[in-house]
C-alpha cells in the first residue's frame, strides 16, 4: 500500500518549546517530522504507523546558518539546497556543502533538512520492506544470508545486522569534527558528531542517539578544519536519487607537501560513518605523493569483511582512499 | 487449430483436443453487440463544455459534496476529528496559481492528492508517488519540491504554482513551455508538466544558466522516454527569451 498514508494527527507546534511538549505528551506514539522526505515513505509503507505526527519543518529558531565565533551554526531544518548555497559553509567548509549538493536530487535537497539527513534510518530493503528483521525488533538479518542481495550493506562493524548509514553529509561532518546539539525538556545536551551514530552493537534498532523526546536542534561546525584541503567524493548507480554505495570525506592541513594532519570518514561501508583512523595516522607527517597514495591505498580497507555480493566495495574504498590523498598533491 | 492437428495429436497419444470456442465465434461489432438498439451516448466534448466532467469535477470536490464523494479516499477517522481540536485545522486555504482555494484536507494527505483530486488539476502527474521520479514537481514559493511527498499541511501559507499556472491568462505559452514545443521535448509527454516546472523554478532563480546547470537543475526529473538533450536543449533556448 503506497499511495495513502495512514490518518495520523498533525501538529505543528510554533516553538521548540511546544515542540517538546508534544513529544512528552505523545511519548512513543509521537514521530518527528522535518522535510519528510524519510518519513512518508514509511507512512507509506504502513510499516510505521506513529499517531501523532509533530511537524517541525517550520520553527524558525531551528533554522538557517550563522557564525556564532567559536563555531558555524546550522540549525536542524535548514534545508541541504540552503546549505549547498551557503557562501559561509562554502568558503569555509567546501566538504560540508559537496556532500550536501550530491544527496538525492535537486527537489529532496529543496525540502530534505540537515536535522533529517543525519537522523534517517537506513536503506537496507529487506528493513524497509518490512521485514521482521534484528533491527525491526525480530530474531533474524534477512540480509545477511547466503542468498540475500547485500551488495550495498556493511564490510565493516557488524553486529548481527549488515545495514550501513545511508547519509552523506555524515561522513563531512564527523571528517570536521561537528558537535550535535539535542534539547529534551528544555534543556540541550551536546554530542560529537562520531558518538552521535549509533552501530548495532550499542543499539540494534536505532540509529543515533536520539530517544523519544529528543529534537536535533542543531549541528555546529567548530572553526578547526576551517579552509583545510578538502575531498568529497560519492559513487553510486545513478548520479540522482541514489544512495552512496560508498562516500568519502576528507579533511587535511598540509605544510609544504607534507600532510600536518587530516580527518578521513567513509559512509556505506558500516552501519555509522567510519574514520579511517589508520590511513590518517599513516599520512599524518608524510610528503603527497604517489608512493603515499599506494600506502594508504594499502591500509584503506584493513579489517573488511566482505558479504556475498559487495566485495566490490573493498576496491572502491581504497581507489576513493588513494585519490583523496592524491587531491592533496 | 490447422486440420490435421487432431490426427498429429492422436499419433502422438495427446487426448483429444477441447473444443475451441475460438474456431466458431463470429466477430461483430462491440458497440452494435452491446448496445443493442439502445440510443446513440451524447458525445461529451472535453474542451469547451461548461458541463464536461472535468468542469463537473472541479466543481464538487471543493464544494461541501466532495467529502462524502470522495468518502471511499478519505474516510474521516474519530482520531481525525480529535485532530481538529488540537492539531491542524481541516479546513485551510491554499494558495494555488495565484487564487485563494478553500480545501479539506486530512493531515496526512500529500499536495500531490490535494492538487489532483481535490482541485482538480490534474496537469500535475504521479508517477512514483516515492520522490523517485519527479512527475509530481510543483513550485513552492517558486522553490521546486516534489509534491507526492509533500503533506499539503506542510505549505500552508506558501504560493504553489503547478503547470496550469505558468502560461500567461490569455493562453500565451510561458517560454518554457514555447521551447519545449521547438524543440519536441515531450514524446509520451507524462514526464513533461513537472520538467517545466524545474525548468521554470530554475530560470526563476537563474535566468542565464550554463548548460550543466540546467541538466543539474532537471536531474530530479526522469523522462521515461529519454527526451533528456531535447528538454535540456529547451530549457537553454527558453534561458534567452525568459
Ligand atoms: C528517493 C530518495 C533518495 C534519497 N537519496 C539520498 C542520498 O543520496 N543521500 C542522502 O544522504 N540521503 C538521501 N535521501 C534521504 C533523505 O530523505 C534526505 O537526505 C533528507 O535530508 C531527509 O531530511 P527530511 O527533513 O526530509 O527528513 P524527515 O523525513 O523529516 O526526517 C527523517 C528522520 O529524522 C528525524 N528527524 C528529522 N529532524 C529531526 C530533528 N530536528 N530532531 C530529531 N529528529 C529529527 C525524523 O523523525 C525522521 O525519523 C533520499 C531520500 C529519498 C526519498
Ligand atoms: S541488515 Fe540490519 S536492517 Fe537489514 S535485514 Fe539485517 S538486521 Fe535488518
Ligand atoms: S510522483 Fe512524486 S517524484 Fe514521482
Ligand atoms: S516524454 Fe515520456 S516520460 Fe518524458
Amino acid at each position: 500500500m503506497t499511495d495513502y498514508m495512514h490518518a495520523f494527527d498533525l501538529y505543528v507546534p510554533a516553538s521548540l518549546e511546544d515542540a517538546a511538549r508534544l513529544l512528552e505528551e505523545h511519548g512513543e506514539n509521537a514521530w518527528i517530522v522535518a522535510g519528510g522526505k524519510d518519513s512518508f515513505d514509511w507512512f507509506k509503507d504502513r510499516h510505521k504507523q506513529p499517531q501523532a505526527v509533530v511537524d517541525i519543518g517550520g520553527l524558525q529558531e531551528l533554522h538557517g546558518i550563522r557564525d556564532h565565533g567559536s563555531h558555524i551554526a546550522i540549525g536542524a531544518t535548514t534545508t541541504l539546497t540552503e546549505m549547498e548555497e551557503s557562501e559561509l559553509l562554502g568558503e569555509h567548509f567546501p566538504v560540508l556543502t559537496q556532500a550536501a549538493a550530491q544527496v538525492a536530487s535537486p527537489q529532496i535537497r529543496n525540502a530534505g533538512t540537515i536535522g533529517g539527513n543525519v537522523s534517517q534510518d537506513t536503506r537496507c530493503t529487506y528493513y524497509r520492506d518490512g521485514f521482521p528483521c534484528y533491527r525491526a525488533g525480530g530474531n533474524a538479518c534477512y540480509a545477511n544470508t547466503p542468498t540475500a542481495m547485500n551488495r550495498e550493506h556493511a564490510l565493516f562493524g557488524v553486529s548481527r545486522c549488515v545495514a550501513v548509514t545511508p547519509s552523506d553529509t555524515a561522513p563531512a561532518l564527523v571528517a570536521l569534527e561537528a558537535e550535535m546539539v539535542i534539547s529534551r525538556n528544555g534543556t540541550l545536551r551536546t554530542v560529537p558528531s562520531e558518538e552521535y551514530f549509533v552501530g548495532p552493537d550499542t543499539d540494534i534498532t536505532r540509529m543515533t542517539v536520539l530517544e523519544a523526546g529528543d529534537i536535533l536542534v542543531e549541528v555546529r561546525i567548530p572553526w578547526t578544519w576551517a579552509g583545510a584541503r578538502s575531498y568529497f567524493e560519492k559513487v553510486a548507480d545513478r548520479q540522482t536519487w541514489d544512495f552512496a554505495l560508498v562516500n568519502i570525506a576528507l579533511v587535511a592541513k598540509t605544510e609544504d607537501n607534507r600532510v600536518a594532519d587530516a580527518r578521513i570518514a567513509c559512509g556505506g561501508v558500516q552501519c555509522t560513518p567510519r574514520r579511517l583512523i589508520e590511513v590518517e595516522d599513516l599520512v599524518k607527517g608524510e610528503t603527497v605523493g604517489p608512493d603515499l597514495e599506494t600506502l594508504a591505498k594499502r591500509v584503506a580497507a584493513r579489517g573488511a569483511r566482505a558479504l556475498n555480493y559487495n566485495q566490490f566495495k573493498i576496491p572502491l574504498v581504497e581507489n576513493l582512499t588513494a585519490r583523496a590523498v592524491r587531491s592533496l598533491a | 487449430m490447422s486440420e490435421d492437428a487432431p490426427k498429429r495429436a492422436a499419433e502422438l497419444g495427446i487426448p483429444e483436443f477441447p473444443p475451441d470456442p475460438a474456431d466458431d465465434f463470429e466477430w461483430v461489432p462491440a458497440t452494435r453487440q452491446v448496445a443493442g438498439d439502445l440510443p446513440e451516448p451524447p458525445l461529451i466534448d472535453w474542451r469547451t463544455t461548461s458541463s464536461s466532467r472535468r468542469a463537473f469535477l472541479r466543481g464538487v470536490v471543493c464544494s461541501g459534496v466532495a467529502v462524502s464523494a470522495s468518502a471511499h479516499l478519505f474516510t474521516v477517522r474519530p482520531s481525525e476529528a480529535r485532530a481538529a481540536v488540537r492539531g491542524v485545522e481541516r479546513l485551510i486555504t491554499l494558495n494555488i496559481n495565484g487564487k485563494a482555494r478553500r480545501v479539506d484536507v486530512p493531515p496526512s494527505e500529500t499536495l500531490a492528492q490535494t492538487i489532483r483530486y481535490r482541485l482538480g488539476l490534474t496537469g500535475t502527474k504521479i508517477g512514483c508517488n516515492r520522490a523517485e521520479c519527479g512527475a509530481c514537481t510543483v513550485l513552492a514559493d517558486d522553490v521546486p519540491i516534489y509534491s507526492c511527498s509533500t503533506l499539503t499541511h506542510q505549505v500552508r501559507g506558501k504560493a504553489i504554482t503547478t503547470v496550469e499556472g505558468v502560461a500567461e491568462p490569455d493562453g500565451t505559452l510561458h517560454p518554457v513551455q514555447q521551447a519545449f514545443i521547438d524543440e519536441l521535448g515531450p514524446q509520451c509527454g507524462f514526464c513533461t508538466p513537472g520538467q517545466v516546472m524545474s525548468a521554470v523554478g530554475l530560470l526563476k532563480k537563474n535566468p542565464a544558466p550554463t548548460v550543466d546547470q540546467a541538466r543539474r537543475a532537471l536531474s530530479g526529473n526522469l523522462c521515461r522516454c529519454g527526451a533528456y538533450h531535447h528538454y535540456l536543449a529547451g530549457v537553454m533556448r527558453a534561458a534567452g527569451r525568459a
